[in-house]
C-alpha cells in the first residue's frame, strides 16, 4: 500500500500475523512448489522492483538510480489468506529457500478473523501448550523389599474391560441361574477414540483400520477404535473386521440408517456402541461437518445429500432428560444387538459429570462412561468452544473413580479417559497416570493423526484447518488429490509402531512399580506431583 | 522379608515348635516382632471348643473397661489363662499389664441365634473392643472366636516366648501359624503384626503388596463391617480369603483364582473357563501382584499356602501324616519336623495351592489349571 494509502480496519502488516514466512532469495529457484501446495494460498509469485543508487566513478558523472527487477515470494496479508504455519511451502522447496516462523508475539489476526460476522471456526486442539498430565511421576519404585519387575521378561497382562461387570456375587449367582450377564470385552487400554469418516480422509481411516486390524490378528494385541459420528463403510460393517470396531452414535445419527440395515448380514458383533453426548474439544455443541467434505462418498455413507454442511445438533433431540436420553438410548442400542454389544455413554468432562456417572450406576445396562477433557481435538469447530470450553481430565477422572470406590462400584462402571493423552508426546506416561487416577482405559485421536500420518496442527496454533477439507497432509481432506499423499500401508504401519511403542514404555512404568498382573486402576499411591493443590485435588502425594 | 511357619498336627504341640523354626530362620527376620495364632487347641481349652476365645493386650485399666463392657453383654468368663508377666521385659519388649487369653460363655440372649448371627455379632464385638481400646490405647484385641488364640508382640520371637512363658502346658494347638517380623516401618503398631484374622479366617504373608490401595479401596467399600483395618498391606489377604469363601461361597482352590487369575490362554483352556473368566473380571481389584507368600488357615481346620503369580517368595511344604509344616525356609521344617520324607518337600509355584486338610494325611497339591470342584 502506499504510504498516504486508505488503511481499513483490517489492513495488517506481515508482522501482525502469526505465521511470517522467512524467503531467501539466493536459494530459491523459482520452481512455483510452494505457491502450488499451499493450502491456504497464503503466498504468491511476487514481482519486486529494486532501486540501486550508482554512485559516479568520475568527476563530472553524476550518480545514477538503476532499476532492477526480481521475481520471488510475497506472503499475504489479507487475513482470508493468512499463513497457517504448515510448513508445506518447506516441505516442497528442493532448496530449504522457505520456511514459517512464528511471530515473537501475540498476534493481531485474532482479532480479523471474524470478518463478515462469521466467528473463527477451525480444526484442532485447544490453543495451550501445558500439561498437568505431564507433571504426575510414578514414585512408587519398588526397592529391595519388593522386587521391580522385568519390563522385557516377565509377563504382563496388559488389559481391560469394557462392559459392565457384576458384582461377583451377582455374577456367581447370574451364571449358576443361567441368566443374562451383560457383555464384557477384554481389550487393550488404549484406544483409538471417534473420528469420522469424513472428518478424515479415505486413506487415513482405512489406514487406521488397517493398523489396527494388524494389531489384532497379527499382534494379538486387542486394539479398539470407534468409528466416531459418520457411519461406517458397508463392506466393513460386513466384515469380520467388524469386532474391533466401536460404532459411535450421535445426535446427527449420521449414518445409522446403514448400520441398521446392515445388522442382519454382520458376521459378527460390533465391539461396542458409543452415544456421543459431548467431546471435549467442543462441549455442549454437536459434530460440525462441513460442506467442502461432504461429497459422493460421504453423503451416500452418512445418507444425506452432497454438498451440504451437517451440524450435528448439541443434544439428542428426541430425548429431553437424563433418564431418557440415557436409559432409553442405552436400551434401545442393546436390544438392536440381542443384549450382545456393550453400550456406553461419551460425554466432555464437566463439573456435572458425576451427576451422570450417579445416573449410570442405577442403569444396570450402562457399560462404562468415556470422559472427553478439555484437550481433546476436533475437526471443526467454534475457536471459542477450543480455546475456553470444557474441563481439564485429571480432576474430572479422579472425582468419577472416587465417586465409584464410595458406592463400591470402581470395578462395575469402566471409565475411559480421553483428551489431552500425549499432548506434548508422553503418552505412555499420561496414560498410565490417567489409569492410576481411576480411568480403565485412554482414547486417543490427535496423537495417532500426528504420529501415524504426520498432522502438522499444534497448540500454538499451527494449520488447523481440518476444517475445510484442505489439510496439506491429507488428512482430514476428501480432496482426492490431498489424500492420494497419505500411503494407506504406511499409515497402518505407523499405527502398529505406535502400539507396540507404548506398550513397552507401559510395561517401562509397571514393572519399576511391581505391577504386572492387573492394570494398575486407582493405584494412586504410586503418583506425585510438585504442585501441592494439585495433589490436594487429585488426593496422590505431594513431592518435591 | 518376614520369615513364616505353620504347622498342623494330629497331636496338639507347643507353639515353642513354631517358634523354635522360627529361630533358625532368624537370618530371615529382625526380632523386631512376633505373631502367633493358634486353633484347634488342645489342653484346657479342648473341653470348651465352642466357647469364643478373646485374645489381647490389656492395661489394668483397660481390662477393667473390657470386663464392664462384657458383663454388659452378658458374657460370663469360662476359662482364662493368666499370663503375667515379670515387671521387666526383656530388651526391645515394651511393659505390658496383662496378655488376655478368657474364654468366654455366650449371653443368655444369644441363646438360639442362627451361626451366620452369632458370627456376626462376635465380628461386631472384637470391632467395638478394638475401636474402644484405640480411644485410649489401654486394649489392643487380636481375636475373638471359638478355637482361636492370638499373640503378639513386638520383639524377638524368643525371647519374647521366653517373657511370656509360652511353653506352658495350657498352651496348645494343633494348628499353629508364627511369623517373624522384618520390620518395614519404624512405628510397630500389633495392628500391622501377621498373622490377621477375620471370622476364621487367617493368614500371613511376606512381601510387599504392591495392588494395596486399590484392593483395600474395594474391599472397604463391600460393606462388610469387618473389612477395616489395613494397618499392614498384608492385612488385604486375610480379607479376600474371607470374601472368597464367606461371601462368595467359594473353595479355598478359587482364592488363588481372585488373586492371580490366569492369563488368557490358559484360562481358555481351562474346563471351568466361564465361571473363572467371570471371576477374573468381577474381582479384578481384588488380583495382587506380589511379591507375597500368603499361608492360611480356615475354619475347617485346613491350612495352606499359595505365591504371587510369578513365584517370588521363597515357601515349602513337608512332613509325614499326621504332620505337615509350611515354612519359608527349608531349615524351619528340618528344625520342627525333621523326621520327614525330605524327597517329598514341595515348593508350591505360581499356579499351585499347597492344602493340608484337617485330616492331615497328605499334601494335596491344586494346580489353577485344575478343574475347579465348586464347595458349595
Ligand atoms: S507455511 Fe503453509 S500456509 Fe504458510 S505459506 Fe507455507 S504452505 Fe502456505
Ligand atoms: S495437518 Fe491436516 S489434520 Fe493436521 S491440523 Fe493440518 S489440516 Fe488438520
Amino acid at each position: 500500500m502506499q504510504p498516504e494509502g486508505p488503511i481499513a480496519p483490517f489492513s495488517l502488516s506481515i508482522k501482525d500475523l502469526p505465521w511470517q514466512i522467512a524467503w531467501d532469495k539466493d536459494k530459491c529457484t523459482l520452481c512455483g512448489r510452494c505457491t502450488a501446495s499451499c493450502p491456504v494460498n497464503a503466498i504468491e509469485l511476487g514481482v519486486f522492483r529494486k532501486r540501486q543508487v550508482a554512485p559516479a566513478v568520475g568527476i563530472l558523472e553524476a550518480p545514477e538510480n538503476q532499476y532492477t527487477l526480481y521475481y520471488g515470494i510475497r506472503q499475504k496479508t489479507d487475513p482470508a489468506y493468512a499463513c497457517v504455519g504448515c510448513a508445506m511451502c518447506n516441505m516442497v522447496c528442493p532448496n530449504d529457500a522457505i520456511i514459517p516462523m512464528h511471530g515473537d508475539e501475540i498476534d493481531k489476526l485474532r482479532m480479523h478473523g471474524d470478518r463478515g460476522g462469521q466467528a473463527r471456526r477451525r480444526g484442532g486442539r485447544r490453543n495451550d501448550p501445558g500439561s498437568l498430565l505431564d507433571q504426575i511421576k510414578f514414585i512408587r519404585i519398588s526397592m529391595l523389599t519388593d522386587p521391580a519387575l522385568d519390563a522385557g521378561r516377565h509377563e504382563f497382562e496388559l488389559r481391560t474391560l469394557l462392559g459392565r461387570v457384576l458384582p461377583p456375587e451377582q455374577n456367581l449367582k447370574f451364571m449358576a441361574e443361567n441368566g443374562w450377564t451383560p457383555p464384557v470385552r477384554e481389550i487393550y487400554p488404549l484406544m483409538i477414540g471417534g473420528m469420522s469418516f469424513g472428518a478424515l480422509s479415505p486413506n487415513m481411516w482405512e489406514g487406521l483400520q488397517m493398523g489396527v486390524a494388524y494389531l489384532n490378528e497379527e499382534l494379538g494385541m486387542p486394539v479398539r477404535m470407534c468409528t466416531g459420528e459418520g457411519g461406517c463403510p458397508p463392506r466393513l460393517l460386513r466384515s469380520r473386521f467388524l469386532k474391533y470396531v466401536i460404532l459411535q452414535i450421535a445426535s446427527g445419527y449420521f449414518g445409522w440408517d446403514e448400520i441398521i440395515h446392515a445388522i442382519p448380514e454382520m458376521k459378527e458383533d460390533p465391539c461396542a456402541v458409543e452415544i456421543k453426548y459431548g467431546q471435549g474439544a467442543k462441549p455442549g455443541d454437536g459434530g460440525l461437518l462441513m460442506w467442502y467434505k461432504v461429497n459422493k462418498l460421504i453423503a451416500a455413507i452418512r445418507g444425506v445429500p452432497e454438498g451440504v454442511s451437517l451440524p450435528s445438533p448439541p443434544t439428542h433431540q428426541t430425548k429431553y432428560s437424563i433418564e431418557e436420553s440415557v436409559a432409553k438410548m442405552i436400551q434401545s442400542m442393546y436390544m438392536a444387538w440381542g443384549f450382545r454389544v456393550p453400550v456406553y455413554p461419551k460425554i466432555s468432562a464437566t463439573t456435572t459429570s458425576l451427576a451422570v456417572l450417579n445416573n449410570l450406576t442405577r442403569n444396570p445396562y450402562a457399560s462404562a462412561l468415556a470422559v472427553d477433557g478439555e484437550d481433546g481435538g476436533t475437526g471443526a469447530a467454534y475457536n471459542v468452544s477450543m480455546n475456553h470450553m470444557g474441563h481439564p481430565i485429571a480432576s474430572n477422572i479422579r472425582d468419577c473413580y472416587l465417586n465409584l470406590a464410595k458406592v463400591g462400584m470402581q470395578n462395575e462402571i469402566p471409565i475411559i479417559a480421553g483428551g489431552g493423552i500425549g499432548k506434548t508426546g508422553n503418552m505412555a506416561a499420561n496414560a498410565a497416570a490417567l489409569i492410576m487416577l481411576g480411568a480403565s482405559a485412554v482414547q486417543i485421536g490427535k496423537y495417532i493423526m500426528q504420529a501415524a500420518a504426520g498432522c502438522l496442527g499444534s497448540e500454538t496454533d499451527r494449520c488447523n484447518i481440518c476444517n475445510i477439507g484442505l489439510c496439506p497432509k491429507g488428512i482430514t481432506s476428501q480432496d482426492p488429490r490431498l489424500y492420494r499423499r497419505l500411503d494407506v500401508d504406511q499409515v497402518a504401519e505407523r499405527v502398529v509402531d505406535v502400539f507396540l511403542a507404548f506398550d513397552t514404555e507401559l510395561r517401562k512404568i509397571l514393572a519399576p512399580l511391581g505391577r504386572s498382573t492387573s492394570l494398575p486402576i486407582g493405584m494412586s499411591d504410586a503418583l506425585g506431583i510438585a504442585d501441592k493443590n494439585a495433589a490436594e485435588r487429585l488426593q496422590i502425594n505431594y513431592v518435591v | 522379608m518376614c520369615r513364616l511357619f505353620a504347622i498342623t498336627s494330629q497331636d496338639p504341640l507347643s507353639p515353642m515348635v513354631a517358634l523354635q523354626a522360627l529361630d533358625v530362620m532368624r537370618e530371615g527376620h529382625d526380632g523386631s516382632g512376633v505373631g502367633l495364632f493358634l486353633r484347634d487347641l488342645g489342653g484346657p481349652f479342648d473341653e470348651i471348643k465352642d466357647a469364643p476365645i478373646l485374645s489381647g493386650i490389656f492395661s489394668e485399666a483397660g481390662l477393667r473397661r473390657l470386663d464392664t463392657y462384657m458383663m454388659d453383654l452378658g458374657f460370663m468368663t469360662k476359662y482364662k489363662l493368666s499370663i503375667k508377666v515379670p515387671k521387666t521385659p526383656p530388651a526391645g519388649v515394651p511393659r505390658r499389664d496383662i496378655y488376655l487369653v478368657r474364654a468366654y460363655e455366650y449371653p443368655e440372649d444369644w441363646d438360639g441365634l442362627p451361626q451366620s448371627e452369632l458370627y456376626n455379632r462376635l465380628l461386631e464385638t472384637r470391632l467395638t473392643l478394638r475401636a474402644m481400646g484405640d480411644e485410649t490405647g489401654d486394649m489392643i484385641v487380636f481375636s475373638f472366636w471359638p478355637d482361636v488364640i492370638m499373640i503378639k508382640e513386638i520383639g524377638d520371637p524368643l525371647s519374647v516366648a521366653k517373657h511370656l512363658m509360652l511353653d506352658r502346658k495350657e498352651l496348645q494347638a494343633r494348628i499353629i501359624m508364627a511369623q517373624g517380623r522384618q520390620n518395614t516401618n519404624y512405628a510397630i503398631n500389633l495392628y500391622a503384626c501377621h498373622p490377621f484374622f477375620i471370622q476364621g479366617y487367617s493368614t500371613m504373608t511376606n512381601g510387599e503388596n504392591t495392588a494395596f490401595i486399590p484392593i483395600r479401596e474395594y474391599l472397604s467399600s463391600r460393606g462388610f463391617p469387618g473389612y477395616v483395618g489395613y494397618q499392614s498391606d498384608s492385612e488385604v489377604f486375610t480379607h479376600i480369603l474371607h470374601f472368597a469363601v464367606n461371601r462368595l461361597g467359594l473353595g479355598v482352590e478359587a482364592y488363588k483364582h481372585i488373586i492371580t487369575p490366569l492369563q488368557e490362554a490358559d484360562l481358555h483352556a481351562h474346563p471351568n473357563h466361564q465361571l473363572l473368566t467371570g471371576l477374573k473380571q468381577t474381582c479384578r481389584k481384588l488380583i495382587i501382584d506380589g511379591p507375597n507368600c500368603v499361608i492360611g488357615s480356615l475354619p475347617d481346620h485346613s491350612l495352606f499356602m499359595v505365591q504371587d503369580r510369578k513365584k517370588l517368595r521363597p515357601g515349602v511344604v513337608g512332613g509325614r501324616p499326621g504332620r505337615y509344616a509350611f515354612s519359608s525356609e527349608l531349615c524351619g521344617l528340618d528344625a520342627a519336623i525333621p523326621e520327614r520324607d525330605k524327597s517329598q518337600d514341595f515348593q508350591p509355584m505360581h499356579l499351585d495351592t499347597a492344602i493340608v486338610n484337617a485330616d492331615r494325611q497328605e499334601v494335596k497339591i491344586c494346580s489353577q489349571k485344575d478343574p475347579l470342584h465348586l464347595s458349595h
